[in-house]
């Protein structure tokens, strides 16, 4: 039934985004539980919890660590319950939140815990570019000496070439995202930046510069999720998911037709207005992948915050501002909040989580009724949309 | 049927060889670079290998400063999506001898470097140049 409530969201919890040191993954994913579980005291998450699915990209190659699901149940104290590894990249726990929905939604199972680990700070900055690189295709853009914001610069040259996008423009972002981030103690960097020091930072991949790139972050985040008829057992505060959107494209960002839009996210887009039976003006609040600023303008063409090419003039005129019509990215966003890649999905529905509960603190968006989080898996090869609403 | 043609490896083989191929699907005529065991708009598995021009248009480009290790000595390079006049797209390194800047829809033609390498995937690379740099001396990596 188009708008009827697929699942509840009853806690949540984070790490602290930042550089971890001398801290594994599955220990920076206790700090995560453990708030959720203070969040919630009528759940017994021995007893109460049924299933849970890990979003994680590089543990195999950061970590010397696959198969991270069922560690971090044991280390978060769950029961010997089925515990799945979900990898699609940067959308990784994303698309764990949208198993733990379908596994609610099915009926199979009452209660689920969803969640996300990245830990990175500890390895060489070229490891990590090389590790980040194999969300790209490997014999066509690996091989041939293509990065991974080497994929999102080639979007950007496309879409200032096509629309007229500037260098100004997505720094624009950058400084609002910091701004935002700047008000989030759990962020990874918690400070302002101007936008002539956005401009003047050093090339990562020429049109991108320091300042477009999000952070190389440790973290973990996770959600307890629940049936919609039983939340009210746990919270008096849930939140829930009436929409949720997935769909997949080429690997090779060579092969696609357009390359100023991520039609994943398109796709994934409409599934989840359509579901949730909302359209992109009901949205209050919006987190999106904005694991490079020009990710972030075509996050909004592609979620039909505005028309194709309009993403640059939508920052211009602070549409997207705290205070604006829509305010995106209030945690930071990647970019100041930082990135721990298989933890930014649900980290995004974290804060839709507070924002439409009113724990946001001094960046809560007043009155927020409605949320939507947008993630990108690679250079848009997957891509997640989720859509909440404070009341059922 | 399972064969040793139509597949990523004999793309690079070919590479090797100074040639780019693709894959032309026997049934729907569609062009496939690289070339695949299945037509993905067909479903026919019946290809036959024909070699392209290696001429196309430029349709976007990158300048890499931070680099994976394997690539760090080569820092800044370029790298950009090419369009074939055949219609494929196919992403490569573009060295560009008189050092202009890069414009998109600038006319490219690919080139090889032949040198296979020692251990897995031992693919030798391919690489653009703009077309107006064509006659210039060879790029070496």
């Amino acid at each position: 039934m188009v708008g009827a409530p697929l699942a509840a969201i009853v806690s949540a919890g984070s790490s602290k985004f930042g550089a971890l040191e001398g801290r594994l993954g599955r220990e920076i994913f206790a700090e995560a539980a453990l708030e959720a579980y203070e969040r919630c005291p009528n759940l017994d998450p021995k007893k109460d919890i049924n299933a849970f699915f890990l979003g994680q990209f590089l543990g195999s190659s950061l970590e010397h660590q696959s198969h991270n699901a069922p560690v971090a149940a044991g280390w978060a104290g769950l029961a010997q319950i089925a515990a799945t590894r979900v990898e699609a990249a940067c959308a990784s726990s994303a698309a764990a939140l949208r198993c733990g929905v379908i596994a609610v939604a099915s009926g199979l199972f009452d209660v689920v815990m969803v969640g996300g680990i990245e830990k990175m700070t500890h390895r060489e900055t070229a490891e990590v570019t090389e590790s980040l690189a194999m969300a790209a295709d490997y014999p066509f853009e690996q091989w041939q000496g293509l990065t991974f914001p080497g994929l999102f610069a080639l979007m950007a040259t496309a879409h200032m070439d096509k629309y007229g996008t500037t260098e100004e423009q997505m720094a624009k972002v950058a400084v609002k995202n910091h701004r935002n981030g700047a008000k989030n103690p759990k962020a990874h960097l918690q400070k302002e930046i101007t936008l002539e020091k956005a401009l003047s930072s050093k090339v990562v991949a020429w049109p991108l510069k320091l300042y477009d790139c999000s952070l190389i972050t440790d973290g973990a985040s996770c959600l307890i999720l629940t049936k919609p008829e039983l939340a009210r057992k746990y919270t008096d505060t849930p939140v829930y998911i009436v929409g949720t959107g997935q769909a997949s494209d080429t690997i090779g960002l060579y092969e696609r037709e357009d390359l100023t839009t991520l039609r994943a996210a398109s796709l994934a887009a409409r599934q989840a207005y359509q579901m949730a039976g909302l359209t992109p003006k009901d949205i209050d609040v919006a987190e999106v992948h904005d694991c490079f600023t020009i990710a972030e303008l075509i996050a909004y063409e592609d979620l039909g915050f505005c028309g194709r090419g309009e993403g640059g003039r939508l920052v211009d005129e602070g549409v997207t501002e705290h205070g604006g019509k829509l305010p995106v990215n209030m945690s930071g966003g990647l970019k100041s909040k930082g990135h721990p890649v298989g933890a930014t999905g649900v980290s995004q529905a974290y804060e839709i989580y507070l924002q439409l509960t009113s724990q946001a603190g001094n960046r809560q968006v007043e009155g927020a009724e409605i949320g939507l989080t947008h993630c990108v898996g690679g250079s848009g090869a997957s891509a997640v949309v989720h859509i909440y609403r404070r009341v059922a | 049927m399972a064969s040793s043609h139509n597949t990523i490896e004999s793309f690079y083989k070919a590479i090797a060889e100074g040639k780019l191929v693709a894959g032309k699907c026997r049934v729907c005529n569609k062009l496939l670079v690289p070339p695949r065991p299945l037509c993905p708009h067909c479903y026919s598995s019946n290809f036959e290998e024909v070699v392209l021009k290696g001429k196309g248009k430029l349709l976007s480009y990158t300048i890499i400063h931070v680099a994976p290790p394997q690539f760090r000595a080569m820092a800044p390079y370029t790298v950009g999506i090419v369009e074939l006049e055949e219609g494929p797209r196919i992403l490569g390194v573009i060295h560009s001898p008189s050092g202009r800047p890069l414009k998109i829809g600038q006319e490219m033609t690919v080139s090889f470097d032949t040198n296979v390498h020692p251990t897995w995937p031992k693919w030798p690379r391919y690489f653009f140049k703009p077309a107006e740099d064509v006659d210039s001396k060879s790029w070496t990596s």
